[in-house]
């Protein structure tokens, strides 16, 4: 059946079972692979997008649930690829093989846009969903607070 | 598809198109260790290339060729780093283009921590003969003496005359002539990005969704494939019905696999395909494939019962890979022996991005894939055998590692992606699950070790053993084989460091029952568990300081060598001469790394100091973690203090986030990893039953410390991890007076 939805500002029509996962549907159907497959159980975060401005697990939510509303990934974050949180990443190298940043990055703004300063605590809250298994961790925060200083 | 490419973000910027022409000329090449072979040019070519690593366009610009895979320790930046700085190219006119595999380029095998170790002088000459080359044609079209003639900023200089050419304008000149085989490098105090923390060259792609992994790969009329394999390793198909998976919309086809081969290499692990439009169409299809198994000779295999099995084993005798001295006299002259069991289970590498590959069958009947592997060669050796073709026909394109650890090392799973892609006759991606990359990899092994250690009347260690005693990798490539073999006993077992009298280093028997393959450090990640371990409870044991009672078991400072006591050891490939086992420098680790933790200091209530230090890979890392037990019980590691001796270093902040990675995957291996079997089948399945360390457990901080050095240099990838479970389980026992032998540490009622 037909699914209409917008990614990344664009209204897109997607031939699709229902209960496919947003996932499969962003990353076989609609082309875009930045958001990444990690566990397929809501466990590890990597598959992060925003659905109408909230950080979702787009591997545990059928994409029919996205029908109608506005699905942001990693590539629509910012025409330019600078979001400040983009660039904070960057800044901080804190990429090691990079697979589960795009994840990581969905959480940030979103921890961000919430809480524009947050702490220790409050992104161990928020970032915890999100594996890393390089270990990336402590430049994940250090990234978050430069974010967060950046902005302000 | 092309080739994996990067261009600087100032590059992609200003330039409004792709400069095409770029002509890479196949050349000589006689070995892995060999050394870039020349080949000439032809006259007015759009570029030119003095060796395979190295091609300089007509516009200017420095194609450099990656023949490593990158899985994040950040290869695709240190290589650029080393061949540009020998040939004195601008950091900002480089282009990277990801290599095939092929032999020519010698050793792709990303693996071992051997990049840097065993191809900077490699490296080194690609960009030195390059500069040499460029230098002739420019003093050649000058007229001048080469001598004369110097690179520098990407272009060729005379200072008599003031003439100057850039790289790019010296193609046509240089077209003609044959690159030299060696030039001389450049002194250290002249390097321009050896040394330097450049940015990770693909730092825009992580960010902004552009890298492509092996799981992005998107090929036309390609099928997405899901496949069932037997739980118990080994196990093969009797009979399937695939009448309900077929009727699953969007389901194309439903193939059985070859059963898998005995020994098992990295062939296909057998099982049914199912084969749709979309990833989800086939993992719906997959789940109602009906399917009766035979389990095989592993199918009773449960590991509470192997465990016992392994300790039994442990505990009984072995045989003897180094005897020094009398142990046994030893432990009869002893005033005091202490003894100990140390167990660590099996461990799944687990790396974010699963197995996955593209393949497709070409028009003359050869293969190309594109896989997120960490060995192209090995990739096309077991394609060619698994499609009964030459290797040679295998294209096999290296796509950016959502990790990888030492799975992705082996290339079953672009075997499959190639086998279906012959039978279904489209291009077919394999994507394992999480479950399928948990419960079908490669085990790092299950270990059970003994170790007995005899004292004088003054606490000095007399005597050690250490019997080791695990299932063998080389069981993936020998059925026959049982228990520890060959470079196995090298990882962290013969090359013991402490200056005790009489030593004795055993092995006993195992046999494999999953399919054995190595994780990030292999071996040492449990030889350093139980003998940094162990060397804490021998401490404890005599009543001294544990960092103290260290500095005085490596003793004067001295090398090392496990021939001396008999033992046949290879030291990672390398003469001993060249990267000995220096205990004055292991000694200078822990004498830095206790220092920059405040050993010693007063700590607050609860917390404890553990201190671990482990060579491996020929590099030397020391670690301290700093622990506390909250009131329910669960272990918080505060802070972790990581100091790496790796020789020559050529991006510390590369280096400085190899260490931050390895503390975490460390921590993980303490706290956390634990896979074991019943029935022959591995029980967990995801993270959620195979937990990694996440945000909320990693430490305050992880403060790392390179060690000045000139050296030649080690490896990093690795040596980082074993060091860090045993600093964490010697913490604890300071903090709490409890002695933990076993990991993980959740089975002690720790997290």
């Amino acid at each position: 059946m037909a699914i209409e939805l917008t990614i990344n500002g664009q209204a897109v029509s997607l031939d699709v079972e229902p209960d496919m996962p947003l996932l499969w549907a962003i990353r076989d159907l609609a082309g875009l692979t930045g958001t990444k497959f990690g566990c397929g159980k809501a466990l590890c975060g990597a598959c992060n997008v925003h659905l109408d401005g909230q950080v979702m697990r787009s591997c545990a939510i059928p994409v029919s649930a996205a029908a109608g509303r506005k699905v942001t990934t990693i590539e629509g974050l910012a025409a330019d690829g600078n979001h400040p949180v983009q660039v904070a990443w960057r800044e901080l190298n804190v990429a090691q093989c990079g697979y589960c940043q795009s994840g990581q990055i969905m959480s940030a703004v979103a921890l961000l846009e919430r809480n524009p300063n947050p702490s220790d605590d409050d992104i161990d809250a928020a970032m915890s969903g999100n594996i890393c298994r390089c270990g990336t961790y402590t430049r994940i925060r250090q990234a978050i607070h430069k974010a967060a200083e950046d902005r302000s | 598809m092309n080739e994996l490419r990067h261009i600087s973000r100032r590059e992609f910027l200003k330039r409004t198109g792709q400069a095409g022409g770029g002509l890479v000329l196949a050349l000589t090449f006689t070995s892995g260790c060999g050394r870039p072979g020349p080949e000439p040019a032809s006259k007015g070519a759009a570029s030119v290339a003095p060796n395979v690593y190295v091609n300089v366009r007509n516009d200017g610009i420095v194609e450099i060729i990656c023949h490593r895979s990158e899985m994040g320790q950040g290869i695709r930046t240190c290589l650029p780093q080393i061949i540009a700085d020998e040939m004195d190219a601008d950091w900002d006119r480089i282009e990277l283009i990801q290599a095939l595999g092929d032999a020519k380029y010698g050793d792709q095998n990303t693996d071992g921590s051997t990049s840097i170790r065993n191809q900077f002088d490699l490296l080194r000459i690609a960009g030195a003969t390059a500069r040499e080359m460029l230098i002739a044609a420019a003093a050649a079209e000058w007229g001048v003496p080469a001598a004369e003639c110097s690179a520098r900023e990407h272009a060729v200089h005379h200072e008599g005359s003031g003439k100057s050419a850039g790289f790019g304008d010296l193609v046509d000149a240089a077209a003609g002539l044959k690159a030299p085989t060696e030039a001389p490098f450049k002194s250290r105090d002249d390097y321009r990005y050896i040394g330097r923390s450049m940015d990770t060259i693909d730092g825009f792609a992580f960010t902004t969704g552009q890298a492509i992994y092996g799981i992005d790969t998107v090929l036309p009329d390609m099928l997405y494939a899901s496949i069932e394999r037997c739980p118990a390793s080994g196990g093969t198909v009797v009979s399937f019905d695939d009448t309900e998976a077929r009727a699953v919309s969007g389901v194309v086809d439903v193939i059985k696999l070859p059963d898998p081969t005995s020994p098992v290499l990295f062939n296909v692990l057998g099982g049914v395909a199912v084969l749709a439009t979309n990833t989800w169409a086939a993992q719906k299809g997959r789940e109602a494939l009906q399917i009766q198994w035979d389990r095989g000779a592993n199918g009773a295999h449960e590991s509470q019962a192997y465990r016992k099995a392994l300790e039994k084993s442990a505990t009984s005798s072995g045989k003897a890979a180094l005897t020094r001295g009398d142990v046994d006299a030893a432990f009869q002259a002893a005033d005091r022996v202490h003894e100990a069991v140390y167990y660590a289970p099996y461990l799944s590498q687990a790396p974010m991005e699963p197995p996955a590959a593209v393949a497709r069958i070409t028009e003359d009947g050869g293969c190309e894939a594109w896989a997120c592997t960490q060995n192209p060669q090995a990739a096309q050796d077991t394609l060619g055998a698994t499609l009964g073709i030459d290797k040679e026909k295998v294209k096999v394109h290296v796509t950016l590692l959502g990790g990888a650890f030492g799975r992705k090392s082996k290339p079953d799973f672009i075997a499959e992606a190639a086998w279906l892609a012959k039978q279904a006759g489209r291009p077919v991606k394999v994507t394992w699950t999480r479950e399928d990359d948990i419960r079908h990899g490669y085990f790092h092994s299950v270990s059970a070790q003994f170790l007995k250690a005899g004292f004088d009347a003054d606490g000095n260690a007399t005597g050690l053993l250490h019997r080791s005693c695990f299932p063998s990798i080389m069981s993936t490539f020998d059925p026959t084989a049982s228990g520890p073999g060959g470079f196995e006993l090298d990882l962290g077992l013969l090359d013991n460091p402490y200056d005790i009298a009489n030593l004795q280093i055993e092995t006993a028997d195992a046999k494999a029952h999953l399919r054995m393959g190595w994780l990030r450090s292999v071996c040492n990640v449990f030889h350093a568990f139980a003998l940094c371990g162990f060397v804490d409870e021998l401490a404890h044991v005599a009543g001294q300081d544990p960092r103290d009672h260290l500095l005085k078991l490596l003793g004067k400072p001295r090398q090392v060598d496990p021939a001396d006591d008999g033992a046949k050891y290879t030291n990672y490939g390398h003469p001993l001469e060249k990267h000995p086992i220096d205990t004055g420098r292991i000694a200078a680790v822990v004498e830095k790394v206790s220092d920059m933790a405040g050993w010693g200091r007063a700590l607050p209530d609860g917390h404890g100091l553990g201190i671990a230090v482990h060579r491996s890979f020929l590099s030397i890392v020391g670690s301290v973690a700093e622990v506390s037990v909250d009131t329910n019980g669960k272990l918080v590691v505060h802070d972790i203090w990581m100091v790496i001796d790796a020789g020559t270093v050529i991006n510390p902040d590369r280096v400085t986030s190899q260490m931050e990675g390895a503390a975490i995957f460390g921590m993980s291996i303490a706290l956390h990893g634990e896979i074991t079997a019943k029935d022959g089948a591995v029980v967990q399945g995801n993270f959620d039953t195979y937990p990694v360390v996440r945000m909320s457990e990693a430490p305050d901080a992880i403060h790392v410390h390179i060690m000045e050095s000139t050296a030649v240099p080690g490896g990093v990838g690795e040596p980082g991890v074993p060091p860090v479970a045993p600093a964490i389980v010697n913490a604890y026992f300071a903090a709490t007076g409890k002695r933990i032998r076993e990991l993980p540490l959740r089975n002690a009622g720790l997290t």
